[in-house]
């Protein structure tokens, strides 16, 4: 099995602050991470390995400093690891950040063609969803998005099924490989890299390639150039205006009267609304 | 840099929103976004219209009628077998020649599993800006759509514009927006097109349907009194007293995320940016600090009562009302106190 798993390097913590007067992000002093979503998906890919033979390629696009997630991945266990770094691939959007990624799986498979392509579920930056169905698009990969268990896999026939999440329930679906997956939170427990493995990726060469070197047909197609979304503005959510009234009272019983007297008298229909609701009618 | 619509893609013109069914049942955040998208239309003065893609049937037939109660003038309906379940392919194809053949300036869609599968498909496929989990959409002065969202796990908000490519997407979570009341006199008409598709053409078979087990899953995002708990809860037993309130409200109850990570309860019941999003008439919640991802969630509450024994909690800022104090007394102390109120309620009415 050829797999490649996309991941992302995100910001560690999700409290980000904009610039109070440049009303730009200020990300300087937050430590980054690989977005939890793709450990997932590339230990769903190194299990695979482990039981049908292959190679997992982890593949980022993002700035040279993305070459630690590449190494971490690698100390995890990945065979393999690209960064894709080009200044053309700069404020991409989900439209442009898969044309880049398509370029570079495509040039991954002329020497091997490539079963599954593995994403996140999603971004914690971001937060999207929508690079794992743009790469599916382009390469013409069967879409298998929420996915959160593999049960069966036939080589041979080049068949596949999974658990996909869906509304109310979960699908069972079979299709053809290749395929792309996108792989759901806590399926599986990341394990932890091996002395040797770990050892390697302290001093892995990721390799790193250029728009050219990933075979990038149509540069007009990538970062800012290619994204069809503009974001036109980033701000903070505004404060509400007023504080919470702070109920007073001696006792939590006081306390309780004083909350329900002040709910409902900012919501005098509350009460009936409560008395009429289906839980209590059973 | 030119904002100018590219001439060839003047002709796109009118406000569309994907009517999700599955299993003969439309998913609300439809309804919502056709309330949500009749004051784009008005914005812009085009129509409305929904697009509705299923098997024939009753429930597709409802969800034609209800998408006209709902707001939409048009009814775009691709009725073929193969829509009756979800498949990226058949449903991208649909929608793709849709769009292609009648030019919708904006499409909205819901975030659900199926609509972010869905819409990322069709975004690329038409090559055109695709804007995720919006709060907020407007018209701005040279018509084009802004679509605001929240990123960084909600810390920050960003407003993004699509205005070289026709139709600007987006996509919108469940009970983000208002739902309108349904005016059943209200009627449109109806375009039909083929889908062109036979099931040899499509690779992914659906082998099975496994509905979630818990018959009575949790119905938060629906819920008009909902009881949440935190990390303040201290011990999984005391679980047991913001159930105890619920259970005299009639409400759901749901937690913050530590709880799902500890398994304390089921990941159904999560609120904020990665669990449900809640729009109830009353929210009470006991020992959660309110962290912005909980708040984003959340704050769509009408009414939001606070407990919490530290008077500095980041969620005295949202709350309405706010009780400082240990969880563990003021929850079974308002249980009674509640109990209590509705009984006479309940005598005087
Ligand atoms: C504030 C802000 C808001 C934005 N909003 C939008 C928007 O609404 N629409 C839009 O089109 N773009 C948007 N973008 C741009 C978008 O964040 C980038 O295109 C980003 O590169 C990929 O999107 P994502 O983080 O949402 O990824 P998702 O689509 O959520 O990621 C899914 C999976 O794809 C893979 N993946 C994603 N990015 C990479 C990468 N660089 N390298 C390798 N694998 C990757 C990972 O496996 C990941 O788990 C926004 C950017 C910012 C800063
Ligand atoms: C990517 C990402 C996504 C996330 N998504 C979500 C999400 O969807 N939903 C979510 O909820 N969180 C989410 N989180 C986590 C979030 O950042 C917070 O960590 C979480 O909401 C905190 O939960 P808490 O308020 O229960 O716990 P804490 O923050 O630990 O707060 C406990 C509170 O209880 C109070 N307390 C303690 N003892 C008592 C007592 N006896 N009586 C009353 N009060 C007491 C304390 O003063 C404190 O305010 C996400 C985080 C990340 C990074």
């Amino acid at each position: 099995m050829n797999m490649v798993v996309c991941i992302k390097q995100v910001p560690d913590s999700a409290q980000i602050r904009v610039h109070p007067v440049t009303n730009t992000i200020m990300r300087q002093g937050v430590p980054t991470i690989i977005n939890p979503y793709d450990l997932h998906a590339l230990e769903a890919a190194m299990a695979l390995r482990d039981r049908l033979g292959g190679t997992v390629t982890v593949l980022t696009m993002g700035p040279p400093m993305a070459a630690t997630a590449l190494r971490k991945a690698l100390g995890h266990g990945a065979d393999r690891g690209i960064l894709l770094s080009d200044r053309f691939f700069a404020g991409a959007d989900t439209l442009a950040t898969s044309y880049a990624l398509t370029s570079a799986i495509q040039k991954i498979g002329e020497s091997r063609p490539v079963d599954i392509v593995f994403t996140g579920k999603q971004t914690i930056d971001g937060d999207t969803a929508q690079v794992g169905p743009g790469i599916a698009r382009r390469m013409g990969l069967n879409q298998l998005t929420y996915v959160s268990a593999i049960p069966t896999i036939d080589q041979e026939a080049g068949e596949i099924t999974v658990h996909r999440r869906a509304e109310g329930g979960v699908q069972v679906l079979k299709t053809k490989l290749p395929c792309l997956i996108t792989m759901l939170e806590a399926t599986n427990v990341l394990r932890r890299g091996s002395l040797p493995d770990m050892l390697r990726a302290e001093r892995a060469e990721v390799e790193t390639w250029n728009a050219e070197a990933a075979g990038v047909e149509d540069i007009g197609k990538c970062g800012m150039k290619g994204s069809p979304t503009k974001v036109s503005k980033v701000f903070a959510p505004s404060p509400r205006a007023e504080k919470a009234k702070m109920v007073e009272g001696d006792t939590a019983e006081a306390k309780a009267r004083v909350a329900i007297d002040a709910l409902a008298e900012t919501d005098p229909q509350l009460l009936s609304v409560i008395a009429r609701q289906p839980a209590l009618a059973s | 840099k030119s904002k100018e619509l590219p001439e060839h893609l003047k002709a796109y013109k009118n406000v569309w929103v994907f009517v999700e069914l599955e299993h003969g049942r439309v998913h609300p955040v439809s309804w919502e976004l056709l309330t949500e998208g009749r004051k784009l239309a008005a914005a812009l003065n085009v129509d409305l219209a929904g697009v509705v893609l299923g098997p024939s049937g009753e429930g597709t037939d409802s969800a034609v009628a209800e998408a006209f109660h709902y707001g939409a003038d048009r009814v775009y309906l691709v009725e073929d077998p193969l829509l009756e379940n979800y498949r990226t392919d058949p449903f991208t194809k649909a929608m793709t020649d849709l769009v292609n053949t009648h030019k919708p300036e904006v499409l909205l869609l819901g975030a659900s599993t199926l609509g972010r599968d869905l819409a990322g498909a069709v975004a690329t496929t038409l090559a055109t800006g695709l804007t995720a989990d919006c709060t907020e959409l407007a018209i701005d002065p040279n018509r084009n759509m802004a679509a605001t969202r929240p990123t960084f796990g909600g810390s920050l908000l960003c407003t993004i514009m699509t205005q070289q490519a026709r139709p600007q997407m987006a996509t919108v979570r469940p009970r983000v927006m208002a739902m309108g009341e349904p005016d059943r006199s209200r009627s449109g008409e109806v375009v039909r097109e083929r889908l062109d598709m036979v099931e040899e053409d499509i690779v992914t078979k659906v082998l099975d349907f496994i509905p979630d087990a818990d018959s009575n899953q949790a119905q938060l995002a629906f819920a008009d009194i909902v009881v949440a708990g935190g990390l303040g809860l201290q011990k999984p037993e005391n679980i047991k007293l913001v159930k105890d309130l619920a259970a005299v409200l009639g409400a759901e109850y749901g937690c913050s995320r530590p709880l799902i990570q500890k398994g304390w309860m089921t990941a159904d019941r999560q609120i904020g940016q990665t669990g449900k999003t809640i729009r109830p008439r009353l929210y009470i919640a006991a020992g959660i600090s309110g962290a912005i991802q909980h708040r984003v969630g959340s704050e769509g509450a009408d009414q939001i009562l606070a407990i919490n024994i530290d008077p500095n909690a980041p969620i005295f800022d949202f709350a309405h009302h706010g009780i400082v104090g240990d969880a563990l007394e003021i929850l079974p102390a308002l249980t009674e106190a509640f109990r209590q109120r509705l009984a006479v309620d309940r005598l005087a009415g």
